[in-house]
């Protein structure tokens, strides 16, 4: 059973029921779900999550939605691995990866969506929507073709081909918007009042947020059950990196780390931060969509909202809704927000590649290119407990890469091929 | 009759302007402020809208047009 005392606002404190709502009625602000902890600490325990299954629903006691028998994918429990040769280039010994990128629809969205979908189908939703610039289409679609009910996906006329394939497979209803992305936004924000539909980032957007927070537990558990000493993370509305740090803070007030005490999650259990979780929370944005690295950098009060212009279209969330909220994470952590120029990206996609045979998108560009100035700056130091979070696939913006396609082109004889090989050498 | 939440965000030249007074007077179109952060380079307002859908739609297209960002309130949905 999901163990659940409601949604509270995360501005003025109010407190709804848990149901498919995600803006306070009074003040406008964000809902937050709200647990039970007292009960969840007589149930959860090291044991009871390595004794489930290998997917995010082996942490079913610390999600808002019943996990005996969830739209499951088989979202999660990714791999962590150690980073030999990105390590070695770039001078860090206690590198490690979190590949999100193998998730079943390829993108870590695979985590948000499972959640969202299972709630969804708990109160009683037959469509689930959303709009989507790629990954979250692929996603949804993928969920609702596994729960059998109807996927409903918005999408811009102008998404790249591939990505389209990619959500269109599962066979939604996929409606092209003949629009911008701000476009497709609006239209769909007016029809989450008027449709009886489960909208997974936005009246389901609570209960899948906090999908994201198994990235944290994952990495903790891979870990032997302890935490990093930084985390590198990818940044688009800011909800993903402060779920990592929940998630941590979450292990440890739960006593589920290796010599952590548990303690109380005081009054506040969206802010409470165990003295026990010390890990950096380091955030990359694209130089092109950097609202929430500009506002941390420029010492901002406000995340001003941008006009996202980024190959990274993964990250392109120009009015982020976790964005001051991230802030706070990152500067609780002790850590650090970074705009990777655009002309960096492809080359940390390609570093990725190359050295540890990994393809990520463009957004996985970002991170690694952001960890290549986090460790030339020294803000990482070599010997440092280091986790890069890999979240989406190459395969989805190869347009990005195609100028690495460049073979070696011979006639169908020896010769030919000793010709040119050696001169290749 | 019609509601829409949403979120305008100044920059710094516009923080003074009375845009939120004059989308009242110039439309039909009732304001009402929820949730503001206004600063002296920038500020944002959280309000909810209450007319018709057309004369709404009018009166969020001539905001737009003085250079305030008009955002949905409800999360980011284009989201991956």
């Amino acid at each position: 059973m999901a163990f659940l005392n409601g949604l509270k606002c995360r501005e003025c404190g109010r407190e709804y029921p848990a149901e498919p709502l995600n803006v306070c009625d009074f003040c406008f602000g964000p809902l937050e779900v709200v647990y039970d902890y007292a009960t969840i600490s007589e149930v959860v325990s090291q044991d009871s999550i390595a004794a489930g299954p290998l997917s995010i629903w082996r942490y079913k006691d610390l999600l808002p939605a019943e996990g005996d028998d969830p739209v499951d994918i088989m979202a999660g429990y990714t791999p962590l691995i150690k980073a030999r040769g990105l390590g070695k280039t770039l001078g860090l010994n206690n590198l490690y990866i979190k590949n999100d990128s193998v998730n079943p629809s390829f993108s870590f969205k695979d985590r948000v969506v499972s959640v969202a979908a299972t709630k969804a189908l708990e109160f009683g939703y037959e469509t689930i929507a959303c709009a989507s610039t790629g990954n979250l289409a692929c996603s949804v679609a993928a969920h609702c073709a596994r729960a059998g009910v109807r996927a409903v996906v918005f999408i811009p006329s102008n998404l790249e081909k591939g990505k389209i394939i990619g959500a269109a497979i599962y066979n939604p209803v996929l409606v092209s918007v003949d629009g911008t992305y701000d476009q497709v936004n609006r239209l769909c924000s007016e029809l989450a009042d008027d449709y009886p539909w489960a909208f997974v980032n936005i009246n389901m957007r609570p209960y899948y947020a906090e999908g994201s927070k198994t990235l944290g537990y994952e990495v903790a558990e891979q870990l032997d059950w302890r935490l990093p000493d930084h985390v590198v993370v990818p940044s688009a509305s800011g909800a993903m990196f402060t779920k990592i740090w929940k998630g941590f803070n979450e292990m440890a007030c739960l006593g589920l780390l290796d010599g952590v005490a548990s303690s109380s999650f005081g009054v506040d259990q969206n802010t409470v931060h165990h003295p026990a979780v010390t890990t950096k929370m380091h955030m990359q944005q694209a130089e092109g969509c950097s609202p929430i690295a500009a506002a941390w950098n420029n010492n901002q009060a406000q995340v001003i909202p941008v006009r996202p212009d980024s190959i990274a279209k993964s990250l392109a969330i120009g009015n982020p809704a976790d964005g001051i909220y991230a802030i706070k994470v990152i500067e609780r952590s002790g850590g650090s927000a970074y705009a990777v120029p655009e002309s960096d990206i492809v080359d940390g996609i390609k570093l990725l590649a190359e050295t540890e045979g990994i393809f990520t998108e463009t957004a996985g560009g970002v991170t690694v290119s952001g960890l290549k100035h986090l460790a030339e700056s020294g803000a990482i130091k070599p010997d440092e407990l280091t986790v890069v979070y890999i979240t989406g696939n190459g395969l989805k913006t190869q347009e990005a890469v195609e100028q690495v396609v460049n073979p070696l082109s011979i006639k169908p004889s020896i010769s030919s091929f000793e010709a040119i090989f050696e001169g290749a050498k | 009759m019609g509601k829409q939440r949403v979120k305008f965000t100044f920059e710094e030249e516009l923080v003074k302007q009375p845009v939120i007074y004059e989308l009242g007077r110039k439309f039909e179109v009732v304001t009402n402020i929820r949730r503001a952060d206004v600063g002296e380079e920038v500020g944002w307002v959280v309000l909810e809208l209450d007319g018709e859908e057309t004369e709404i739609k009018r009166g969020l297209e001539w905001v737009s047009s003085t250079g305030v960002r008009v955002d949905p309130l409800g999360g980011d949905v284009i989201d991956g």
